[in-house]
């Protein structure tokens, strides 16, 4: 692979060593007070902000507390789990998210890989090329949804013009069950797309030009290029940009809210739309909460999987 | 726009590293790529377009059935709109910018502060359990925001933090540390530590050390940092629809989001006010194009 930082590994060493023994001591521990000093207020806010809240929702988790009714919580312990778990309405939900996620997810990372390696075989305009297909994933995913709602609107909307003028049928994107769910994710892979396509041509760009110079003098075929060079080195780094979405779109929650709220019926509420539905539509807080620590956990599982193939990539 | 896409397509010759005796190598297979290429940069960046079309369109040809895609009137009505309220006087849109602005650059400028001695303490010292704790603080960033704004809009409600900007801001801030923190680690790490124990050798303390020689030399990361830092915050939905109600404190995504409250929609407007909010974000963003792979990773893999 190509240089990276080193992440993770401490260097004891580098603490301050060309020094005589006496003051390296002293200064050693002025050090760890200066490293006290610098981290700790970082810390600090961390855990005013997402620690401290997260523990108080897992307090809640186990009560039947509700922000509108007021009142002292009553601890049910595990009754909002129990419910959640057991709940048909929840099952669905996750089923949604699960087809989104796989959906989006999977058609992001073959277009991305695809356009980083077109972009890649590219000599000229490679600059302007990725700047222009990342514009995108810039966009704030409030003007992505409301772009998109325009272009899809059913009467007036440009997407149903042009196939309209192709003679193709009008499709009904955002008003159909089945449809509005594929909106959902052709809108998330339309902004995403350019995420696995720039890690990707990182990657692509690292292989070592003399490997494929050793392969053409073999006369190897371009597809045995691809699949004994190109993959295998790139790999891991897609895996990691995979993993990243994966995580990111089991936590959306702003594009769904936008482009369809959700409907039509229940057709594209995701696990994030159903939990804001409880806690501020329901005002169940303590299900909510209950809810809310379930999807952490999956976050969680997800996140260690990802800092882990993180780790041995650094490594290698 | 569009201009330059053809300028990127019609290059020369491509490179082929194939021999000659291929069956389908060199120029077919080019041309192939290349027009490839163009049919999914203009897929990609129709949609932009089409909103910059709609923005300067009069409202009979936005809804014109079938849509008009070259021959309309330009007006630039509704970016006035965006501005100036329709009695004259400043409009709710224009605040909402403004409040955008205020709550991104103090919540950047907040985090900046505290991440950037924090990455360089990780950088340069050995902590306890340093791994952990990065993971740690890594993994903050990673919870679903609509999960955390559950608790925070209890606890805002105790302490009186909602609907103010300043909520806004810690919350903001909360979630652009571990992000400062890992890609200013990565920035520190390539400045020699050398550097510091030279200093150190002619009689400066460790903190003067960092301060008149590290500091300097990470200004250019400590500015890619905090241009991420701020387009997170500009772009942030879900903390500011929950935790904001008034006008005055709004930021500009709630804010664009409710124009499309009403029976009718005024998509003239939404698409002015979008252009609006997203050319300083593709201003930014380009200025800092060297940084991309790791700003978007939040600073776990660089390149």
């Amino acid at each position: 692979m190509s240089y990276s930082a080193p992440l993770t590994t401490d260097h004891p060493g580098q603490v301050a060593s060309a020094t005589p023994p006496a003051p390296g001591r002293s200064r050693r521990l002025g050090d760890r007070r200066l490293a006290v000093a610098f981290i700790s207020p970082a810390l600090l806010l961390l855990l005013a902000m997402s620690v401290f809240p997260l523990l108080w929702a897992l307090y809640l988790s186990f009560t039947d507390y509700s922000a509108t009714r007021g009142g002292p919580a009553e601890f049910v312990w595990f009754e909002n789990y129990t419910a959640i778990l057991t709940s048909p309405q929840v099952h669905l939900r996750a089923l949604t998210t699960l087809i989104y996620v796989v959906g989006a997810v999977t058609l992001q990372t073959v277009l991305g890989f695809a356009i980083a390696y077109l972009i890649s075989r590219r000599t000229h305009g490679r600059g302007l090329l990725t700047t222009l297909f990342l514009v995108p994933m810039m966009l704030s995913p409030v003007v992505v949804g409301l772009f998109w709602r325009f272009m899809l609107d059913a009467q007036f909307g440009v997407i149903n013009s042009v196939l309209g003028s192709l003679g193709l049928g009008q499709v009904e994107w955002l008003t159909r069950q089945r449809t509005a769910l594929i909106s959902l994710i052709l809108v998330d892979t339309w902004q995403w797309t350019p995420f696995i396509m720039l890690i990707a041509l990182a990657g692509l760009t690292a292989v070592p030009k003399y490997l494929y110079e050793a392969a053409s003098i073999d006369r190897a075929s371009e597809w045995f290029k691809f699949r004994t060079i190109t993959l295998p080195l790139v790999w891991p780094l897609l895996l990691i940009a995979v993993l990243f979405r994966a995580i990111e779109a089991f936590r959306l929650f702003d594009l769904v809210y936008i482009l369809t709220s959700g409907g039509p019926g229940v057709s594209t509420e995701t696990l994030s739309f159903h939990v804001y539905k409880v806690a501020f539509l329901g005002f169940n807080t303590g299900t909510a909460s209950a809810y809310g620590i379930l999807m952490v956990l999956v976050v969680i599982v997800l996140t260690q999987l990802y800092l882990r193939y993180l780790n041995k990539l650094k490594e290698d | 726009m569009a201009l330059s896409v053809d300028e990127a397509v019609s290059t020369g010759p491509a490179r082929d590293h194939t021999p000659p005796a291929r069956r389908f190598g060199g120029r077919g297979r080019s041309v192939l790529e290349v027009a490839l290429l163009t049919v999914l940069a203009v897929v990609m960046l129709f949609p932009v377009l089409w909103m910059i079309e709609t923005s300067i369109k009069e409202n009979r040809d936005v809804y014109a059935i079938p849509a008009k895609f070259f021959d309309f009137k330009v007006t630039m009505d509704h970016f006035k709109d965006v501005f100036v309220a329709s009695g004259g006087g400043r409009s709710t849109l224009s605040v909402s910018f403004l409040n955008s602005v205020v709550v991104a650059g103090v919540s950047t400028a907040l985090a900046t502060v505290l991440g950037v001695p924090a990455a360089w303490a990780y950088s340069r010292f050995a902590v306890k359990a340093k791994k952990d704790q990065l993971f740690f603080i890594l993994s903050t960033r990673f919870m679903p925001p609509v999960v955390v704004v559950i608790p925070i809009f209890l606890m805002y409600r105790q302490v009186g933090l909602i609907d103010t900007k300043l909520g806004l801001i810690l919350i903001y801030a909360a979630f652009n540390v571990p992000f400062t923190i890992w890609m200013m680690k990565g920035f520190v790490d390539e400045v020699p530590a050398e550097y510091e124990d030279a200093a150190m050798l002619d009689g400066y303390t460790r903190l003067q050390a960092f301060w008149r020689f590290t500091l300097p030399l990470l200004l250019p990361g400590i500015a890619a940092t905090a241009v991420f830092a701020l387009i997170f915050s500009w772009n942030e939905f879900v903390f500011a629809i929950f935790l904001t109600s008034s006008d005055n404190v709004r930021t500009a995504p709630p804010a664009i989001a409710g124009l499309i409250g009403g029976t009718t929609v005024d998509w003239g407007l939404v698409a002015a006010a979008s252009v609006v909010f997203a050319l300083p974000v593709l201003v930014f963003a380009y200025l800092v194009r060297k940084h991309l792979v790791a700003g978007v990773t939040l600073g776990a893999v660089r390149r």
